[in-house]
């Protein structure tokens, strides 16, 4: 069986219960914040079951500073995307944390990448990288995965044209060798397949696994899902095998990547619920609702358990055809803001579209 | 020989000072040594042997005695 996808439903509930419990008193005892929010709403501290485990929003990472360590112990901070006004979430990382989170990825996509590090395309700009202390998502991404590579070759320019000399005389010098490409999904669809077709550039890729994640939102605009993404790229660039990932900053190092049969999977340090996006009740597979994912690698912050904007359906658990045990599941995108504030905005726009 | 090789690999990479190239020299204890000079020393460290370290032996090269150690793997030897 295949590490770290071999822990069946009992095994791992177990592991897990008693893991996240141990870290959810860590965080009660080293971040007072944490320990009043758990405080006050009264949150179940020592559970027997996951669905019990105390969990937090993620947007609450853009509103507060939540550290359970000191400072000065802080060495690395990853903010997420957001766009242009947006506030940020930070994410403070020690060194404990940050190598086991950097562990866990690699572990994580072994059984994808396997763990001989192979010539590596990123489709990004090195630029991303230029502050050394504080990462966005996608510096922190790259830095991630680059671990897998060899002879990195950043195949966009600073200002996001793709630099198509240099990935032409890359492919000629690693001709014949397996080659991992990774980016960001919106701009592996946007700044590199879209210019290739505008500018009717076609590749030869050959033997190559592209690794993406981030994000469907820009292109559900554009009607473009994950088949049409993995056929069109097929097609223009002849790479063979593309494998989505779901992760977020908040939780860097426990992502979810497709097996084989374009599943998400959990790993055995973690895990997904899915909740009823109006009561928070935990729904059954099949379902859709908010994902909440469980890791038990976050220690430098209470990232443990967390509720995101996502929404996804559990599609089932250790039956996933490709072998590997924990639940699988997919991801329908982000929830659309109206949604949250309830319908009194649509009722307030019909009225004024009826009177108007 | 391999010892001062190596040695000059990471005051190359890093831009640090070789006497700062000591056993115990261990990674993010400098800020010469984050995780973007790691990947600059693990490419420098592949060429100058001409080996091809794995994924694991990234991660696990923590400091400059657990280089020596990992680079003995690959045959490399360090009186």
């Amino acid at each position: 069986m295949m590490y770290p996808y071999d822990l069946a439903k009992q095994e791992k509930e177990q592991f897990l219960i008693q893991q996240l419990n141990d870290v959810t008193l860590h965080h009660l005892e080293c971040c007072s914040d944490y320990h009043a929010m758990i405080e006050k709403s009264g949150g179940v501290i020592q559970t027997q079951s996951l669905n019990e485990l105390p969990f937090l929003p993620v947007q609450l990472f853009k509103m507060m500073d939540l550290l359970s360590v000191p400072r000065e112990e802080v060495v690395k901070v990853l903010t997420s995307s957001g766009t242009t006004g947006q506030q940020v979430s930070k994410i403070y990382l020690d060194q404990e944390t940050a190598a086991s989170q950097t562990r866990a990825l690699v572990e994580v996509m072994k059984p994808v990448l396997g763990r001989q590090r192979l010539p590596m395309i990123i489709l990004d700009t090195k630029s991303v990288l230029k502050d050394r202390n504080s990462f966005s998502a996608r510096g922190a991404g790259i830095l991630g995965f680059s671990n897998f590579g060899r002879k990195h070759f950043y195949a966009l320019n600073d200002d996001m044209t793709v630099d198509w000399d240099g990935l032409h005389r890359y492919l000629k010098e690693h001709l014949g060798t397996t080659i991992i490409l990774f980016g960001f999904t919106f701009m592996v669809w946007k700044y590199f397949y879209q210019e290739a077709v505008k500018n009717n550039i076609q590749l030869k890729i050959g033997e190559s696994v592209l690794i993406h994640g981030g994000g469907w939102k820009k292109l559900q605009d554009e009607a473009v899902d994950a088949d049409i993404f993995k056929r069109e790229l097929k097609k223009q660039f002849g790479i063979q095998r593309v494998h989505n990932y779901y992760g977020m900053v908040e939780q860097v190092g426990s992502i979810f990547v497709e097996c084989e049969q374009g599943h998400l999977h959990t790993p055995n340090y973690a895990d997904v619920l899915i909740r009823d996006a109006i009561t928070f009740e935990p729904l059954a597979n099949g379902e859709q609702g908010l994902i909440q994912v469980m890791s038990v690698l976050p220690k430098s912050y209470p990232g443990h358990s967390l509720l995101t904007e996502d929404l996804g359906t559990i599609l089932g658990e250790d039956d996933c055809p490709c072998g590997w045990m924990g639940k699988y599941f997919s991801v329908a995108g982000r929830i659309p803001k109206a949604e949250l504030r309830g319908c009194s905005d649509t009722f307030a726009y019909d009225r004024k579209g009826a009177n108007g | 020989m391999n010892n001062q090789k190596l040695q000059s690999v990471f005051t190359e990479a890093l831009g640090i000072d070789a006497s700062q190239v000591v056993d115990d020299l261990t990674y993010n204890s400098i800020p010469e040594w984050d995780s973007i000079a790691h990947m600059a020393l693990v490419a420098e460290i592949d060429d100058q042997f001409d080996i091809m370290l794995d994924t694991d032996d990234v991660l696990d090269m923590s400091s400059y005695a657990k280089a020596k150690e990992i680079l003995s793997k690959y045959d490399i030897e360090f009186e």
